[in-house]
């Protein structure tokens, strides 16, 4: 038991390499830099396989795609310049976190949006249930009289 | 049988359901008719110029062979330009191979007066030379200008994102080509008639 679960922590250890560049060589020298290029790689889509970044992804174009993201960085391009560089090419469909616009503005706002709407139905089924119900009319009073009294 | 609120709120979901099916009805109507693909990218660079990209050396240096690519290429064109990107490593390239030698075929004789003359141009997409030669010589060596990219880095400038890949390029002295329209996946009939032919009817 202690094995397996020992073999299960390891496994959870080496998720983060499995991220990583396909071959060592792509990697650039400088530690700092390759984590700069890595976190810029995992917001950018592989357009091959439309699900995973670029820095997951084994696809050619997703390599190439690396290599021009490493090579800006060495050229002294900021984060913010290589992504443009990307949306200009291959729009913002590239982004695996969409920019703030008109657009995707509903997208953004949609946690606060539903909490709120949570909050005023919370709000409204605690206001009913506290409200004490209204009094008895006389006619329901003259019917309640009469049930009460045929026992 | 009033109609309380109740009914409305019971409607509600009915109707939504309602929305969604006329919507999945109209999405399949344009898959079926080439309007709609499902997996096409954004495709920004429709609408604008041609982009930068480094000069693409020919095929070979024999004098049979057509000229290399270049982004001045594109600076004087006369006529709309279609720019197949493609290698010969890829099944749907393959694929396209009679529709390209048929295009090439019936482009070569005449035109009626009203569609503007249409180049067929390519890009060889991260091929082997010898491989490339041979999907020519089965398309009936269709393109008047080629270039061999082999890194695959102009294609990015392009915004590929796979072979093959289509573009339509319309004359623009002003800015030096622009595009029109962006298709991924093999270029078929249907396609072409969908969406360049009509293109091609606005040029005066």
């Amino acid at each position: 038991m202690k094995r397996l679960i020992f073999a299960l922590l390891l496994l959870l250890f080496s998720i983060p390499a499995c991220l990583a560049v396909d071959t060592p060589d792509e990697m650039l020298p400088d530690p700092a830099l390759e984590q700069k290029a890595q976190q810029i790689g995992q917001q950018l889509r592989c357009l091959v396989c439309q699900n995973e970044s670029i820095e997951e992804s084994s696809a050619p174009l997703a390599k190439d795609l690396r290599h021009i993201v490493r090579l800006q960085l060495q050229q002294g391009r900021s984060p913010k310049d290589i992504e443009a560089w990307m949306v200009q090419r291959y729009g913002e469909f590239i982004r695996l976190r969409p920019s703030f616009s008109a657009v995707t503005a509903l997208l953004w706002l949609m946690p606060i949006l539903s909490l709120m709407v949570a909050l005023l139905l919370v709000r409204r089924l605690w206001h009913r249930s506290a409200s004490a119900p209204a009094p008895l009319t006389p006619e329901e009073h003259r019917i309640l009289d009469s049930l009460l009294k045929k026992d | 049988m009033t109609l309380t609120r109740r009914h409305l709120l019971a409607a509600l979901p009915a109707l939504g359901a309602a929305g969604l099916g006329v919507g999945f009805v109209r999405m399949l109507h344009g898959l079926n008719q080439g309007h709609f693909d499902p997996r096409a990218i954004n495709t920004p660079l429709t609408g604008r110029p041609v982009p930068d990209f480094p000069a693409l050396p020919p095929l070979s240096d024999t004098p049979s062979s057509p000229p290399g690519l270049t982004r001045g290429d594109f600076q004087n064109i006369k006529q709309p330009i279609l720019l197949f990107i493609w290698a010969s490593w890829c099944l749907p390239c393959v694929e396209e191979i009679p529709f390209i030698r048929h295009l090439a075929t019936s482009l070569a004789i005449p035109q009626s007066s009203h569609t503007a003359p249409l180049a067929l141009w390519g890009l060889c997409y991260k091929d082997h030379p010898t491989q490339a030669a041979h999907w020519l010589e089965q398309a009936g060596h269709p393109f008047t200008r080629l270039g061999m990219d082999r890194e695959g880095q102009a294609a990015i400038d392009w915004g590929v994102t796979g072979v093959p890949e289509t573009f339509l390029i319309m004359p623009d002295p002003q800015t030096g080509g622009r595009i029109v329209w962006h298709g991924t996946g093999s270029l078929t009939d249907t396609l072409y008639q969908a969406h360049i032919h009509p293109q091609l009817e606005t040029v005066p």
